[in-house]
């Protein structure tokens, strides 16, 4: 039993280093360092010797001296066993090594005897695991699309492996790409029109879903079931479908190539989702509330404007947020609206933009940067009403 | 309540709701029948718009006598496929200028040229002239003449609303289009996507869901692909994957994990062996679904997220009081607890990924096997220009969605009631 769960933990808690190492190893290979070798087997074999010399070592040493020992150990072996490389990467290894024999602590071979152990050991590697993995998968193409922004055509086709900045560069030419799409591909006044575009819509959406969402929570009458579980109906109708009626129409009217008409468009398509997510909070504001305006005699409007809204404003916070991100980042309908670009959208300029095979990945990237970081930052700085937003605006509970 | 009091609720509600149902009546839910029209018709792109009769004036010298001038419309109808009716023709000239021998078409009066031309074919095109000539022998400014634009009017039908039906669209939809392929494509994207996107989504919401540092870090940083915009993340994958300095077939190729680079975009199959067994896989559709998984599974993980968190800790307690391993607690305690949403998680991302444009549209414009049919409704109606027949696609489309709503509420309706 105890050498079951022994073999386990080795095998387990040595492959975790073994993937965070060759991590780091395809980290420093993409900063220009020439590895061409992930020596897996090696380092896995390594580990499962650390592992073990933990485990045995158990509490006759204090933990800080052990762990300190064990790593410094740990990487010059490793440092031997792999192709010539800076301090700073063993260094790095040096300081994975520290955070996992840090993770080890609960093991020795006393606790290797519990009740289910290796299940125990299987799910704690797991996480640890999952979190990493997550990380990086998530991460990393952020991360490509960033510093390959700073990179040039050349630097790219010499070794596309190498997206180490240089620093002792002017910061005109490390910033080069985001000037010429400035400069060149009129990047600024494709921001300006998103930003209308998009702020346009949160205001336009609000005008309309507020009085809305507040008849439905509110008030009584004919149809409202029905309007209530058609808005859910028409939030599952896809865009496109309403692609072809509406550019026909829209071309007909001379709405195409204008901003008014992407306005109207996505207003319509993000009115059902505000209107669902402002009735549920509205109906959690309590009545009696209201019924004390109703007193001092005021009209619907004045209620829905004095009272419903300074009550609900985190709610329409994160229904405006929310509607800002749908429209800021859609695409379809900027594709097939705009084809002059006088009027592109953000997203539909970097779209134009990578239909001219000639364009360098570069300046791709650095549009798709400048489109990206608003609303990540947006979106890091509001996650919490944000999140909340999210979650009440997609399912019903 | 008073009976006026509800009249006047009644009222207000209906003041209050009417402007945003009417907004989405008119761009929702009217193109959806809109629709249904335009795929019974025979009618391509560059029909939709209302033929106009047009002019274009050309003035001339006859000689060196600067006194009459020669000009020359040419006229033609907009539409190559209708006729406009009854055309009327204006133009205005300069005080004592005249006509001379003018078209019996046309009359002179009031320093106007009226003409009448009829009906004009479709692809019809003319050129009409008039001399002129100024009474009192003084030269005409060219500039003068130039700068008097002719108005011209006509009756012509919107192409959109003639009320001539075909079946044709449909007959190639089912027929002449690879429908199977189509559909099956289709099918396979929309069940693997969201299969594997709540896969993910459990994963990741059980590790979260773990007591570890910076969870809450781990939760935004879960929720970027979900949030950051389409074009730019699948630009960066196309980047990511390019088979000639892609980085990720750079490095497989660096560390001699792979010999040749991949083309995981653009190759429709590839042949695995496993365990002896040959199978085609095919790539390109897994890849694109890869990355749809990777966009979305953060959404699944949010609401998995929520649900587990609202589960009590006791239950947890009393299993651990019980004896059960991990994985018990997980089969016994978490499954249960998350089954209903993630139910109702499928649902929703089975018919969003059936939906799916952009993302495939960006990565693969549709080719190499990933042609679904919402890209089929782009390719056919804009890529080649047929509107009616994208819009019986969208028909199709229309219709599958309405079946999975059906049988989606039946099954919620029956777990409601459950509850």
């Amino acid at each position: 039993m105890k050498f079951k769960s022994l073999t386990i933990f080795l095998i387990i808690s040595s492959f975790f280093l073994t993937c965070i190492l060759s991590i780091w190893k395809i980290m420093a290979t993409l900063q220009g360092l020439s590895f061409t070798n992930l020596n897996v087997s090696s380092v896995f074999l390594i580990g499962i010797i650390l592992s073990l010399a933990f485990v045995l070592l158990g509490n006759k040493i204090n933990h800080l001296i052990k762990i300190f020992s064990l790593s410094f150990i740990f990487s010059i072996l490793y440092y031997f066993l792999n192709e010539a490389s800076p301090y700073w990467y063993t260094l790095g290894v040096f300081l994975i090594t520290l955070f996992f024999t840090n993770k080890l602590k609960k093991y020795s071979m006393q606790s290797l005897k519990e009740d289910f152990i290796s299940e125990k050991i299987v799910f704690d590697f797991i996480t640890l695991f999952g979190i990493v993995f997550f990380a990086f998968v998530i991460l990393f193409p952020f991360y490509i699309m960033l510093v390959t922004s700073f990179k040039t055509q050349i630097a790219l086709l010499v070794n596309p492996l190498n997206f180490s900045l240089d620093f002792t560069m002017s910061l005109t030419e490390l910033f080069k790409s985001y000037f010429v799409i400035f400069e060149t591909y009129n990047f600024g006044r494709y921001i300006l029109i998103s930003s209308a575009v998009s702020i346009g819509t949160v205001i336009v959406t609000l005008l309309f879903a507020i009085p809305a969402a507040y008849a439905v929570a509110r008030l009584n009458f004919f149809g409202k079931n029905f309007l209530s579980t058609s808005i859910l109906i028409i939030y599952m109708f896809p865009a496109i479908v309403l692609v072809i009626p509406l550019y026909t129409v829209f071309s007909q009217l001379g709405l195409r190539n204008s901003i008014f008409g992407l306005l109207i468009v996505y207003t319509a398509t993000t009115l059902p989702v505000a209107i669902y997510m402002l009735q549920g909070y509205f109906k959690s504001i309590p009545k009696e509330i209201e019924d004390a305006g109703i007193m001092d005699g005021q009209n619907w409007f004045g209620i829905i404007l004095k009272i419903i809204i300074p009550l609900s404003l985190p709610a329409i916070a994160s229904v405006a947020l929310y509607v800002f991100m749908i429209a800021w980042n859609e695409f379809l309908f900027s594709l097939m609206f705009l084809d002059s670009p006088k009027s592109f959208t953000l997203s539909r300029a970097i779209q134009y933009l990578s239909g001219d095979a000639e364009t360098p990945r570069q300046y791709l990237m650095a549009g798709s940067v400048i489109v990206t970081l608003p609303v990540l930052f947006i979106f890091i700085y509001f996650e919490k009403y944000l999140v909340s937003g999210l979650t009440a605006g997609s399912v019903k509970e | 309540m008073s009976d006026s009091l509800s009249k006047l609720e009644k009222r207000t509600a209906y003041t209050l709701v009417l402007p945003a149902v009417l907004l989405v009546f008119a761009i929702v839910l009217f193109p959806i029948f809109a629709n249904v029209w335009i795929s019974f018709k025979d009618i391509e792109l560059k029909d939709i718009r209302i033929p106009e009769p047009r002019a274009k004036k050309i003035v001339k010298s006859i000689s060196e006598n600067q006194s009459e001038l020669k000009i020359i419309y040419k006229l033609r109808n907009s539409s190559l496929i209708q006729e406009i009716r009854n055309v009327q023709f204006q133009d205005k000239f300069p005080t004592n200028v005249l006509p001379i021998d003018l078209d019996p078409r046309c009359n002179f009066q009031s320093k106007k040229v009226v003409c009448n031309f009829g009906n004009w074919q479709a692809k019809f095109r003319e050129n009409f002239e008039i001399t002129i000539q100024n009474n009192n022998g003084e030269i005409i400014d060219k500039k003068i003449i130039k700068s008097q634009k002719p108005i011209l009017s006509g009756k012509a039908d919107n192409p959109l609303l003639t009320t001539n039906f075909t079946l044709e669209n449909f007959k190639k939809v089912f027929y002449e289009n690879n429908f199977v392929e189509l559909l099956s494509t289709t099918f396979y994207f929309t069940f693997f996507g969201t299969v594997g996107a709540i896969i993910f989504g459990i994963s990741a919401a059980q590790l979260v869901n773990q007591n570890i540092q910076g969870r809450t870090y781990m939760r935004g940083i879960l929720l970027f692909p979900y949030v950051g915009p389409v074009v730019a993340l699948a630009y960066t994958w196309t980047l990511l994957l390019d088979p000639n300095s892609g980085t990720l077939n750079a490095l497989l190729v660096n560390f001699n994990i792979i010999e040749q680079p991949i083309n995981l975009l653009g190759q429709k199959y590839i042949t695995m062996s496993i365990l002896g067994f040959e199978f085609k896989l095919r790539l390109a559709l897994t890849t694109v679904i890869f990355f749809e998984i990777w966009r979305y599974f953060p959404l699944a993980f949010l609401f998995i997220l929520a649900r587990l968190q609202a589960i009590p800790q006791s239950l947890y307690e009393a299993a651990e009081v019980d004896g059960a391993s991990p994985i018990q607690k997980f089969i016994h305690i978490t499954l249960p607890q998350i089954t209903a949403i993630i139910s109702i998680l499928f649902m929703i991302r089975f018919i969003w990924n059936f939906n799916k444009f952009e993302d495939i549209f960006l990565l693969t414009g549709g080719a190499s096997g990933t042609r679904t049919l919402p890209i089929n409704v782009y390719q056919q109606g804009f890529a080649v220009s047929d509107i009616g027949m994208g819009s019986a696609v969208s028909i199709v489309i229309v219709i599958l969605l309405l079946s999975f709503m059906v049988i989606y509420f039946r099954l919620i309706g029956k777990r409601a009631n459950e509850v």
